[in-house]
């Protein structure tokens, strides 16, 4: 058992705040992904878990151990640096043998872990080489392979597919996936590259400014985001955000963009009420509007200001009022720049996002179960 | 060989560049640069090199070659009649052994203190660093003559004088500095991360350091006491100010100058110079690397 548990941990650096109150459980054997942009505090709450920097305050458990104040070797971790971090005056079999020796581990059983190791990397050819005959693919292998051969029941890694070129990093995402579902170590992976996120986690929490702003899995961090900064940076293209003006009429609450009406599902409405008379932004993603050539009653008229084939579809560059949307087309549709098409919004693939907050409304269905 | 007529009969080869005027020029102005970035590097290196030639030759000539002209290229016929007078001039293996003492002990001694400033230099941020660095640094810009005045009044003050620690004691003052800057740059070269990685897998700080800093350090370690080595073997002024029956070689030559014949002022150069043209030609690529030039 080795549930990771993060309570209210801070860290300062001068007067930059880069772990800010962060609370964050990741379960026995689950995999994690700490994702958001550069800067944002993903690397230093991990140094935190890791014990390579401890937090100015706040708690760290790791299984039922209070391990905030103990150094990295007593945590029972292991880890993936991001410069991989290999040690370049050790051959490939001492590197991956390391953590082994440190722990006592007898010779047979150094020599039998860092064989199934290396085999499950596909490096069982290179163990008597050094660092620097490697290729940087192959080193990350290394990295891996010394990070696993330990077993421990952490494993942390910090961006360890960045360094690598993008096709290899393609490859390297699918392998990783299958070797951490074999070996059940629970895991937190940092990333600021979505798709990787979207790809590999079981959950994703996203971070920005030294805050966790959304922890839930792929698919509800997706689809759900649970603030306009979520929408904007998973997705490609990013979420759609639009100007909206609420009205409500004759009991109904209708949203305009220009004179055009959206009606929100009747579950938004109640919350959509108070904000009777105000803006609210408009959230879609590309995918989930319907282009259509010919003009229908419930659809938008815009115009198309760029046309971006991309072979599985089409990307059309519109603008509704003042805002640029992207829409995402089947790669049949044809139309041309300059040109008018109409646009239709389901309703159900619509968010609503508080204009002040940037928080996304959303529906309290207990209450309106009852 | 192609005659000219052959050669204009020839086709012209079809890779042949026709280059414009402007690129012409261009190319031009390149090979003149570049011509000029050579010539100075050449120019730098004669400078360099003709004295060390001239010592060189003369040191192995037989006496009466000093004043031949022209000079020859190689010292023939050979000699070692100059080198050998110098060797057995009276105090010259003393002075020799004086110095050799010296350069050791201001190498062990400024290695120690030099290694964990170094390394606490180039690790962690504590109170007061920016303000060492640039103690360190502002030590390095005076010359050694305005440092070495001052500290030998005081060590003569002290009754501390004629002693080979005592100017051991001097030089490790004079040489620190430099020792730990080179070695603060040798450990900036180690990343962190290599440290981190050894901890999260099962060392203490302790063990980090001596498992995996160290036999990464080692070599840059040992050039920079090599270089610190040299330095103390060089060194005259100091040594000069607080010597007079223990001197050390540099000072012996050096007080002997004007009472000696010039070919044993050739074998002396060439004396002191072979140490430390030999530790500089292994140590060389650590002498760049402290310059910022990482070569491989
Ligand atoms: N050792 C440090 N000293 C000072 N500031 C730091 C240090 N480490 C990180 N920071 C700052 O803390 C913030 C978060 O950094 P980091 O955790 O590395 O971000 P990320 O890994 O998400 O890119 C940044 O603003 C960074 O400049
Ligand atoms: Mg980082």
């Amino acid at each position: 058992m080795a549930e990771i548990r993060v309570e209210n941990a801070v860290k300062t650096f001068g007067k930059v705040v880069a772990v800010d109150d962060v609370s964050l459980t990741v379960h026995d054997q689950e995999f994690v992904v700490l994702l958001g942009p550069s800067g944002c505090g993903k690397t230093t709450l991990l140094r935190a878990i890791a014990g390579l920097g401890m937090v100015d305050s706040g708690r760290v458990m790791i299984g039922d151990r209070d391990v905030t104040y103990l150094p990295p070797k007593d945590r029972n971790i292991s880890m993936v640096f991001q410069s991989y971090a290999i040690f370049p005056h050790m051959k490939v079999y001492e590197n991956i043998a390391f953590g082994l020796k440190m722990k006592r581990a007898s010779k047979e059983e150094i020599t039998q872990r860092v064989k199934a190791a290396s085999e499950l990397l596909h490096i069982e050819d290179f163990l008597d080489r050094y660092p620097s005959q490697l290729s940087g693919g192959q080193r990350q292998r290394v990295a891996v392979a010394r990070a696993i051969a330990v077993r421990s029941q952490v494993l942390l890694m910090d961006e360890p597919l960045s360094n690598l070129d993008a096709l290899l990093r393609l490859e390297m995402r699918a392998e990783l996936k299958r070797l951490l579902a074999e070996i059940n170590a629970t895991t937190i992976y940092v990333t600021h590259d979505q798709i990787e996120a979207l790809s590999m986690g079981d959950r994703i929490a996203v971070m920005k400014t030294g805050r966790i702003l959304q922890f839930d899995s792929p698919t509800k961090v997706y689809d759900m985001p649970a603030d306009q900064f979520v929408g904007g940076f998973i997705g490609t293209p990013p979420m759609n955000f639009l100007q909206g003006q609420v009205r409500r009429e004759n009991g109904a609450v209708q949203v305009y963009i220009g004179d055009f009406g959206l009606k929100p599902i009747p579950e938004m409405e109640p919350l959509l009420r108070s904000y009777d008379g105000e803006v609210i932004v408009v959230g879609i993603r590309a995918e989930n509007m319907e282009a259509l050539s010919q003009p229908a009653e419930d659809a938008l008229p815009v115009m198309v200001l760029v046309v971006e084939p991309l072979g599985s579809q089409n990307l059309l560059t519109i603008k509704i009022g003042d805002d640029v949307i992207k829409v995402s087309t089947h790669p049949d549709f044809t139309v041309a720049p300059d040109q008018n098409i109409w646009i239709r919004f389901p309703s159900e693939k619509i968010r609503w996002i508080d204009r002040r907050s940037g928080k996304t409304l959303i529906p309290n269905l207990e209450e309106l179960m009852a | 060989m192609t005659t000219v007529e052959e050669r204009q009969a020839l086709p012209q080869p079809t890779r042949a560049r026709v280059l414009d005027p402007a690129q012409r020029r261009a190319l031009r102005q390149m090979k003149l640069r570049r011509a000029g970035t050579y010539a100075l590097a050449i120019g730098i290196a004669i400078w360099i090199l003709l004295p060390i030639w001239l010592i060189g030759t003369m040191a192995f000539s037989p006496s009466d070659q000093v004043y031949a002209y022209p000079k020859p290229v190689v010292p023939v016929p050979f000699s070692t009649e100059t080198m050998q007078f110098f060797l057995e001039y009276e105090g010259i293996m003393a002075a020799t052994q004086n110095s050799i003492v010296v350069a050791l002990v201001t190498l062990a001694l400024s290695t120690v203190i030099a290694v964990p400033a170094g390394y606490a230099i180039s690790r962690y941020i504590f109170p007061g660093r920016d303000a060492f660095r640039l103690g360190v640094l502002a030590v390095r810009a005076f010359p050694i003559v305005i440092l070495a005045v001052p500290l030998a009044v005081t060590f003569i003050q002290w009754g501390m004088y004629d002693e080979v620690y005592t100017v051991a004691l001097m030089h490790t003052a004079l040489t620190l500095p430099t020792t730990i800057l080179v070695v603060s740059s040798v450990f900036a070269s180690v990343p962190r991360e290599f440290e981190e990685a050894a901890r999260i897998f099962g060392c203490t700080p302790v063990q980090a350091f001596m498992r995996v800093v160290l036999p990464l350090v080692l070599p840059g370690i040992a050039a920079a006491a090599i270089f610190t080595f040299v330095m103390s073997w060089n060194e005259v002024f100091a040594a000069t100010l607080l010597t007079i029956r223990n001197r050390t070689l540099p000072a012996l030559i050096l007080y002997t100058l004007n009472k000696s014949s010039i070919q044993f002022q050739y074998a002396g150069g060439f004396f002191m110079l072979v140490p430390s043209l030999v530790f500089i030609f292994f140590i060389r690529r650590y002498l760049f690397n402290m310059w910022g030039q990482i070569t491989k």
